[in-house]
């Protein structure tokens, strides 16, 4: 029983890592209405300016804040600058450049940063108030955290006019062009949001396993899966998916599978929660008009 | 009577570039095409034919993704795991069987179309961003599977499989020319396959459900079964690429199939051209080669700096980028454009 | 597996021909003033921070060519990438030998990228020296007698945990958590023939993990439930740190045996926590640089000096960049012997003929040693124990027998 509770303890603070980075998925998909492969990579290096800004000495928050500023104006320019020009091409085209920023900022943030670990320090106290090993302070911080980006995000599509305005860009983006949406800042602003919220996720994920170049490797196949499996439309199901595959996850690896198929495992639950509901269990249905 | 036939020849057919017409064009070009991969081998140093040989196995992968995406409109990122169930069943059945390398490619590519055609089925509810995310999560899974212990008496579990190299069975040939010629027989008895698919019923079904599968419906088109085959069909071709290039690079592990195969693949698709045969030639030559030249772009750039080693990939995204740019619709999308501007019709 | 050892064997005999009438022809390669050397390296990929052994290594080329290269020949190093693709590596491989003619390859990394090779290197009769894995079939003479491995193998370090285990803690609860891989596999195979039927009897709960999970966490918590009191790890620094900072934070304090990969103050106990950290056993062959243990030798002081002049760019925490220090200079040692005899058949015996050489940055009393039968130039290792600050050895040099 003990170990029970330990590994679903531990697979929501595992969770948490993938709610975040499915936050973010879900902010670029109703930004732009697809996925951006290069979401992880992107995060990470983010994550390591901020922990070059802490390196010469800043303070946590200030580094914090600088690098979600950059973050910002970072995601924002790679929509003008690399986006931007290919904004008629076909889709594939546009995965095809996902692909190469993943491969740019990695291997930047090798060169830059080499690969050993670094150390990324967590914002919160290093004592809960009360004994338990059952988790940690930082753990308990993530899921505050991601709690906290999930309502702020909710609000912003739900009840802001730019929110409403870019949902309404990526739905359909003549439609919102002929009722005066700007498309193109609409765009920036998606991406720039998205770069933001994957900056917030890359510094929680990093005190917890370490910053180094492939960091988000394997937290991205995680994210994506908590972002579908919840729906991509919904935040709090995307929230609600990344918890779930963390929990899942631990269970099936301890009890079922062992460690050595999780993996496969994860492969299992996306195809199969895909066969059954897919929109995501949280997401909307889609009528297709025709 | 006339009409009718006019209606149904290829109006492109009546124009010409360069003064010669383009079918005769497409023809001369054609057998160029063949004379240069008959007669090239016989001229090449052993090393360029290795390379022209994995040119071919990578095209007949990207050939059989173009068959899924460019002509049926399903994504996928988990080709790599066909082409690792292609490559492993070779592997398996030369080393723990002791067959004859000839004979395993068809089995190789009979399994693939089941294990095609079967992920197919649950891949049917999916469209386009789910289907790539199901198909990410096989890749990803496969070389995991490959290494579980419960399959190590057959996979070879992490140290992988050793494949010997067939020696050319006619002396005038020596083992690369022999292995280059038995790749290229492979690879034109599928593009025939490919040629013919696309134009017949099959194709012409394919391409309905990928332009607007509701209509296609309509029109009595069975959808689920033809996106199940293609599914299927596309594995095959992958799978016989696996089964190739296992005995191309006489080795199989399960670090030779990981993820970063399937993007490869994409990416030489999407370069050399949607929907189009000979684009995926041209993909095949990107995947061998565009790596090999970030490489040396960089080490022109910065000589035998050790740390500058390390921006490869960086040169080769920005190259993508580029490529990207330059023929969003792919070489081959450049080459009718180009034609497009150029070809004057006949008379005029 | 018959036809390998039937067409070894064949050339091997063609090596024992070849040996008398290549010998005044110097190899492919050489010249009077330089000499070509081929690598790959992952310097893209998954894979790629171990790219900075090959970096290391062409560094250490750099030096030693400024210092006048080896007998008076320059070493062109020519190291390309292979993403860690077997495939890739074999077409990279084919390129070295076929058109840019290098005279031999050397510390061509990994394990399944080497596999790929093999054969072909010996078909060809090319020496493929010193691969940077601890694979055990590198050390096959007889099979491949163009390959020579270097670093100590992996199931030795597994011998040394499981004789240490057998002799120290022979009722002990034994947890292990190793990577998915070929390099976890084999740590964990040298257990199991050091410790023999107890292998069973003591393991109680073993776990793995891929390279891509993003943490542990929830192996080390099963393993932890298991109830075990000696833990072995085998696992690279990243999964290292984790496992060590679980461990703390769910109060699990087994006797913790980690392997050589990850037995670093600054690439783990640091990241780690050193307090979470102190106790750990482990055991290397070669001077950790950061270790304050060798603050003041002489020979960690060169390779610091060494590293500020020629490979400024890369991260002296990371031990690996040592390493590349002493592979380099085992290779320069062969070469020198060599003399100017520099035909493939000559390099090759020589690499097999090291004769208690000693280079710098392995642990004292450690030395190259290599024979025509034995193909493991390093077989011996030294446990240590972390004591909050450094890695205070104990014990002797311990050579577990590999077969």
């Amino acid at each position: 029983m003990d170990l029970f509770l330990q590994q679903t303890l531990d697979g929501l603070a595992t969770g948490a890592i993938y709610a975040s980075l499915a936050l973010a998925v879900v902010m670029i998909y109703q930004a732009i209405d697809h996925f951006n492969f290069a979401q992880g990579e992107m995060a990470m290096f983010s994550t390591f300016i901020a922990w070059q800004l802490i390196a010469w000495g800043a303070p946590y928050w200030l580094a914090f804040v600088v690098c979600l500023v950059i973050s910002f104006v970072g995601g924002m320019l790679i929509e003008r600058i690399v986006f931007a020009p290919i904004h008629n091409a076909p889709v594939l085209s546009h995965i095809v450049v996902f692909i190469a920023l993943t491969l740019i900022f990695n291997a930047f943030a090798g060169f830059i940063w080499e690969f050993t670990i670094k150390q990324f320090p967590s914002p919160f106290p290093s004592e809960l108030p009360f004994e338990t090993t059952l988790i940690g302070p930082h753990e308990l911080g993530v899921v505050g955290i991601t709690l906290v980006m999930l309502v702020l995000i909710y609000v912003f599509f739900r009840f802001t006019p730019v929110g409403l305005a870019m949902r309404a860009a990526a739905a359909n983006p003549v439609s919102a062009a002929l009722v005066g949406i700007s498309v193109k800042k609409m765009l920036a602003l998606g991406w720039g949001l998205a770069a933001t919220v994957g900056a917030v996720a890359g510094m929680m994920i990093a005190p917890k396993v370490y910053l180094e170049p492939n960091m988000m490797l394997g937290v991205l196949l995680y994210g994506f899966a908590g972002a579908v499996v919840g729906g991509l439309t919904s935040p709090g199901g995307a929230v609600i998916g990344g918890f779930l595959m963390g929990v899942l996850e631990n269970l099936a690896g301890t009890y079922v599978i062992g460690s050595d198929l999780k993996l496969t495992f994860a492969l299992v639950v996306i195809v199969a929660v895909l066969l059954f509901k897919p929109a995501g269990l949280f997401g909307r249905v889609v009528v297709q008009r025709v | 009577m006339n009409n009718v036939r006019n209606h149904r020849a290829n109006p492109a057919d009546s124009y010409e570039l360069f003064g010669v017409k383009l079918p005769q064009l497409r023809m001369i070009l054609l057998l160029i095409g063949i004379a240069l991969a008959l007669l090239l081998p016989l001229v090449l140093a052993n090393f360029a034919i290795f390379q022209m040989t994995q040119v071919l196995v990578y095209a007949i992968a990207v050939l059989g993704l173009n068959l899924l995406t460019g002509y049926n409109g399903q994504f996928s990122l988990g080709h790599s795991a066909f082409y690792a169930l292609g490559a492993y069943t070779t592997a398996i059945m030369i080393d723990r069987y002791d067959i004859a390398y000839y004979w395993t490619i068809i089995p190789a590519g009979l399994i693939c179309f089941i294990g095609g055609f079967l992920f197919g089925l649950p891949a049917l509810r999916l469209e386009g961003l789910y289907l790539a995310l199901a198909t990410f999560a096989l890749a990803v899974a496969m070389p995991q599977l490959l290494r579980y212990e419960h399959f190590e008496g057959f996979t070879g579990g992490v140290q992988g499989i050793d494949v010997f190299k067939p020696d050319s069975p006619l002396p005038m040939l020596n083992a690369d020319q022999w292995l280059y010629y038995f790749v290229l027989f492979w690879g034109a008895l599928l593009i025939i396959g490919a040629w013919n698919l696309v134009r017949g019923r099959t194709g012409r079904a394919m391409i309905a459900i990928r332009d607007n599968p509701i209509a296609a419906r309509t029109m009595g088109i069975n959808t689920a079964l033809y996106k199940s085959v293609t599914f299927g069909v596309s594995g095959l071709y992958t799978g016989i690429a696996g089964a190739l290039g296992a005995i191309v690079a006489e080795f199989v592990a399960p670090d030779s199939f990981t993820f970063f195969l399937s993007v490869w693949f994409l990416v030489g698709m999407v370069v050399g051209g949607l929907a189009s045969i000979p684009a995926a030639i041209a993909g095949g030559i990107f995947i061998l080669y565009m790596p090999n030249i970030s490489e040396e772009v960089i080490s022109i750039f910065f000589g035998n700096d050790p740390s500058a080693k390390a921006l490869i990939w960086v040169a080769f995204g920005l190259f993508l980028i580029f490529t990207v740019y330059v023929v969003p619709n792919g070489l081959a999308g450049l080459v009718r454009r180009f034609v497009i501007r150029y070809a004057t019709r006949r008379g005029d | 597996m018959k036809s390998t050892r039937l067409w070894a064997s064949a050339a091997a005999a063609t090596l024992v021909l070849g040996i008398g009438t290549a010998m005044a022809e110097n190899a492919p390669g050489v010249s009077n003033s330089e000499i070509k050397i081929g690598n790959t390296n992952p310097y893209s990929g998954p894979a790629s921070s171990y790219g900075t052994i090959g970096k290391s290594i062409g560094a250490c080329w750099n030096k030693i060519n400024d210092d006048g290269g080896v007998n008076g020949r320059k070493i062109n190093w020519i190291s390309y990438d292979d993403g860690y693709s077997p495939p890739k590596t074999k077409e990279q491989i084919r390129k070295l030998v076929e058109r840019d003619e290098v005279a031999f390859t050397f510390q061509t990394l990994g394990t399944p990228t080497n596999s790929a090779i093999h054969q072909y290197m010996n078909k060809k009769e090319v020496p493929h020296l010193f691969v940077a894995t601890g694979a055990t079939k590198w050390g096959d003479p007889k099979g491949f007698p163009w390959t020579i491995g270097w670093q100590p193998n992996y199931q030795t370090v597994g011998a040394i945990f499981g004789n240490y285990i057998v002799q120290n803690h022979p009722n002990g609860k034994v947890a292990i958590l190793n990577q998915n891989d070929d390099y976890g596999k084999d740590y964990v195979i040298g257990m199991q023939r050091a410790m023999g039927d107890k292998f069973d009897k003591l393991v109680v709960k073993r776990e793995t993990y891929e390279v891509t999970d993003p943490t542990v966490d929830s192996q080390i918590v099963s393993l932890a439930n298991s109830g075990a009191d000696v833990f072995v790890n085998i696992s690279i620094p990243k999964f290292a740190a984790q496992a060590i900072k679980k461990m703390a934070a769910i109060n699990w304090k087994p006797v913790h045996l980690l392997n050589d990969v990850a037995a670093s103050v600054a690439s783990t106990y640091k990241p780690a926590g050193i307090e979470n950290s102190i106790g750990i056993i482990s055991v290397d062959f070669y001077k950790d640089p950061n270790d304050p243990e060798w603050k003041d030798d002489a020979e960690t002081k060169a390779w610091n000096a060494f590293m500020d002049k020629y490979y400024p760019d890369g991260d002296k925490l990371n031990k690996m960049n040592a390493y590349g220090w002493a592979v380099c200079h085992t290779m320069k040692a062969v070469l020198e012997q060599a003399g100017n005899d520099l035909s493939r058949a000559n390099i090759m015996k020589q690499a097999a003929n090291l004769k208690q050489v000693h280079v710098p940055m392995l642990l004292p009393g450690m030395f190259v040693d290599t024979s025509p039968t034995d193909f493991y130039p390093l077989e011996q290792m030294q446990m240590m124990k972390f004591d909050g600050e450094r890695n205070v050895r104990f014990g002797p040099l311990i050579s577990a027998e590999t077969e």
